[in-house]
């Protein structure tokens, strides 16, 4: 074949590509479930945005906000994005109340995001039974990956079981002497932790775990905790708390003058709202996990990513305060189900939607860490599960090691 | 004996963050005779406005006075406003606007400063006191300005005349008009006094559990507490209070099994009903006879 030859056949071969692209979606019927139309898709979506866990509110903002861009632009395959967001104040019942509204007089393709592991269990047999995708969840807990009995459920975050397997094996590996000491918030929380961390030390859990001790939310200060954990010569902290706890623990550590090789949640890895009030004098060799980037982490600052990110933020929610990992969050779940609803094109019905979620190859976000890639099959509906290392060193975190597939398995 | 000496050391430092809220508890006792819920919340607010003066540039104690004269006026058009028509009806119609007031200036906070944990400075330094790690110079400071206050308290109720006309005002509002005590303003100027009180408390523990909306949700409970144990009627008492359920709350939970740690709060509660049974008046109160 000489070069004319190849050409032609170039030429030819992309022309009949080109029709089949164009041509094959113009013929394909567009099909649709309630909640989607030519014009718009409806998505509803339930947040506390009042109550004890009014923090987390700013997550359905930032995805209010997120949608607002992309209708600016011009919408997901030409269809406005209509966010019916409702405050359910993690309450359960007020939960079920406004996902019936959502679902019977609203009318939504799907529910998206949902705040709180109770809420989100108070309303997953109704969404599953009515057939409305309950799409990336707001919650770590471990059971959202469950396609068989619950094919309409979805998780998004890696899950705080696997999360404490990884800090399990990390001990193990480099610290297989150690004299672990665990704190934890006496919830489904803190024992998802402690349940995931026990399994993934296995056998030696009994020997290596010299004390257990956990706190309630409704507590003060935790200091007298720390003073009874430090007296039981515990050379290792296993440190499975919200963002203040984490923060007075770092801080109380630090004025004892205890430097146990001390692992904090990824909940509780923020430098604006955790690291920097514990004083980063006192956070020197902190170890944790992560799969976001964080919004005040300079480290970030020329990222391309967390450009688009901080461009967002400065037009759509000014003067939001970009150390609060909710916006990282909600921006990082917004995107993942505006590029669900673009592969699903013009066949927006559920069992579409669920299928495109359950389809996403190495979808990365803009605020994923380098290299955390978004994974799902029919079999697999748990979309993060790599996490990165990391340890904190002046005013911000290092990552160290390579990514680390949670569920072990890749 | 190391572990007791320490936790009972904790307890004393935890204690004084409970001291506090209890004197304004007493202070707001002493004006209206009702318990305000909503107390932690002003001095939550009040935590805030220092805060936010702090980070225009205003030098701390500036920035400290500023607060406590605004929380006094805060405190004294709540009551003007809210408290002063309520003034007639009956008890629970009171503590429903107690409430609403709880969840308004939260909300309110959570709105202007987000609900992120803030660092709040010290003027007393976070280094170990006296070579005790389990102490620190800002709690140090903090048991002394909770005693400082508690003898300003002290003698601003049994020596000046506004501080008696006010005990009088709340004890017998009938007579104390009879003998020309205004007692409308009595109760205002209490308000005033007890968020002033309140301002104090909010701005030494806010360096310990960190500056948030709801930082004054658990601290409330442990000072109605201490506020009881002690004698609602007695600042002395409430100080009392305040240091042994924060001693006895961290050695029951270090030394009892089985009551640990999950029954920590439920310890304050039951303090609370025991006492309220055993000895209403408390430790160092006195009784208050109300001819009916």
């Amino acid at each position: 074949m000489n070069f004319q030859q190849k050409l032609r056949i170039a030429t030819f071969s992309t022309a009949i590509m080109a029709f089949a692209a164009t041509g094959g979606s113009a013929l394909a019927q567009k099909k649709y479930d309630t909640g989607a139309s030519d014009a718009e898709i409806k998505i509803g979506n339930i947040m506390p945005y009042s109550g004890p866990a009014s923090a987390y509110g700013i997550i359905g903002k930032t995805e209010a906000a997120y949608f607002q861009m992309i209708n600016d632009k011009g919408g997901i395959n030409g269809r406005k994005v209509n966010f019916i967001t409702y405050d359910d104040a993690y309450s359960p019942p007020k939960a079920v109340e406004h996902t019936r509204k959502l679902v019977e007089s609203d009318e939504v393709l799907l529910v998206f995001n949902p705040l709180g592991t109770p809420s989100n269990t108070a309303i997953q047999k109704y969404l599953n039974a009515k057939k409305v995708p309950q799409l990336f969840v707001a919650t770590g807990a471990a059971k959202w990956n469950d396609p068989t009995h619950f094919p309409w459920t979805m998780g998004w975050q890696p899950n705080y079981q696997d999360e404490a397997r990884i800090y399990a094996k990390y001990l193990l590996k480099e610290k297989p002497d150690a004299k672990v000491a665990v704190l934890y918030q006496n919830d489904d929380f803190g024992k998802d932790y402690v349940k995931g961390f026990k399994e993934g030390l296995g056998d030696k859990a009994k020997s290596m775990i010299v004390i257990e001790e956990s706190y309630e939310v409704s507590e003060p200060t935790i200091d007298s905790h720390i003073v009874k954990i430090k007296a039981s010569g515990a050379d290792t902290l296993m440190d499975f708390t919200t963002p203040k706890f984490a923060a007075q623990t770092i801080k109380k550590n630090g004025e004892l003058n205890w430097k146990p090789l001390h692992i904090v949640t990824n909940v509780s890895i923020s430098v604006g709202a955790v690291m920097k009030p514990a004083g980063f004098e006192h956070g020197q060799g902190v170890l944790s996990a992560a799969y976001l980037k964080d919004g005040a982490d300079p480290q970030w600052n020329d990222d391309e990513g967390m450009k688009k990110w901080i461009a967002f933020v400065d037009k759509y929610m000014p003067g939001a305060n970009k150390a609060d990992s909710g916006l990282v969050y909600g921006y990082g779940a917004a995107q993942t189900l505006h590029k669900v609803l673009e592969m699903a094109g013009d066949n927006l019905t559920r069992a579409n939607v669920m299928k495109q979620a359950a389809s996403l190859k190495d979808f990365q976000t803009d605020v994923a860490l380098p290299g955390v890639k978004i994974n799902t099959s029919a079999t697999d509906f748990a979309p993060i599960q790599q996490v990165r290392m990391m340890r904190f060193k002046g005013e911000k975190w290092e990552l160290f090691g390579d990514i680390i597939s949670s569920d072990g398995s890749h | 004996m190391e572990l007791f000496i320490n936790q009972v050391l904790a307890g004393i430092a935890t204690g004084a963050i409970y001291a506090c809220m209890a004197l304004a508890i007493v202070m707001i006792f002493q004006a209206i005779d009702h318990l305000n819920f909503a107390q932690g919340e002003m001095a939550m607010f009040a935590t805030f406005i220092a805060w936010q003066l702090m980070q225009w540039g205003v030098p701390y104690w500036w920035a400290f006075l500023l607060t406590l004269i605004i929380s006094f006026a805060g405190g004294v058009i709540i009551e003007r406003l809210l408290f002063k028509p309520l003034a007639k009806a009956p008890v629970l119609t009171n503590v429903a606007g107690f409430i609403a007031l709880f969840a308004i200036v939260n909300s309110v906070a959570g709105l202007i400063w987000d609900f992120t944990i803030k660092q709040f400075p010290t003027p007393f330094g976070s280094s170990p006191f006296l070579g005790s790690q389990l102490i620190s110079t800002h709690q140090v400071g903090m048991i002394g300005v909770t005693l400082g206050l508690l003898i300003a308290l002290f003698v601003f109720f049994r020596f000046t005349r506004i501080g008696l006309a006010m005990r009088a005002a709340a004890a017998m509002p009938e007579s104390a008009r009879l003998v020309g005590i205004n007692t409308g303003w009595m109760v205002a100027l209490g308000w005033g006094m007890a968020s002033a009180i309140g301002a104090i408390a909010g701005i030494l523990i806010a360096p310990v559990v960190f500056l948030e909306p709801n930082m004054m949700g658990g601290v409330l409970i442990y000072g109605f507490a201490a506020a009881v144990l002690g004698g609602l009627t007695s600042p002395l008492g409430a100080v009392l209070g305040g240091f042994l359920v924060g001693v006895f709350e961290n050695l029951v939970g270090t030394y009892v099994p089985g009551v640990g740690n999950e029954l920590k709060l439920p310890i304050a509660l039951a303090l609370i009903v025991i006492v309220l049974v055993v000895k209403p008046t408390g430790l160092m109160g006195h009784t208050v006879v109300k001819r009916v």
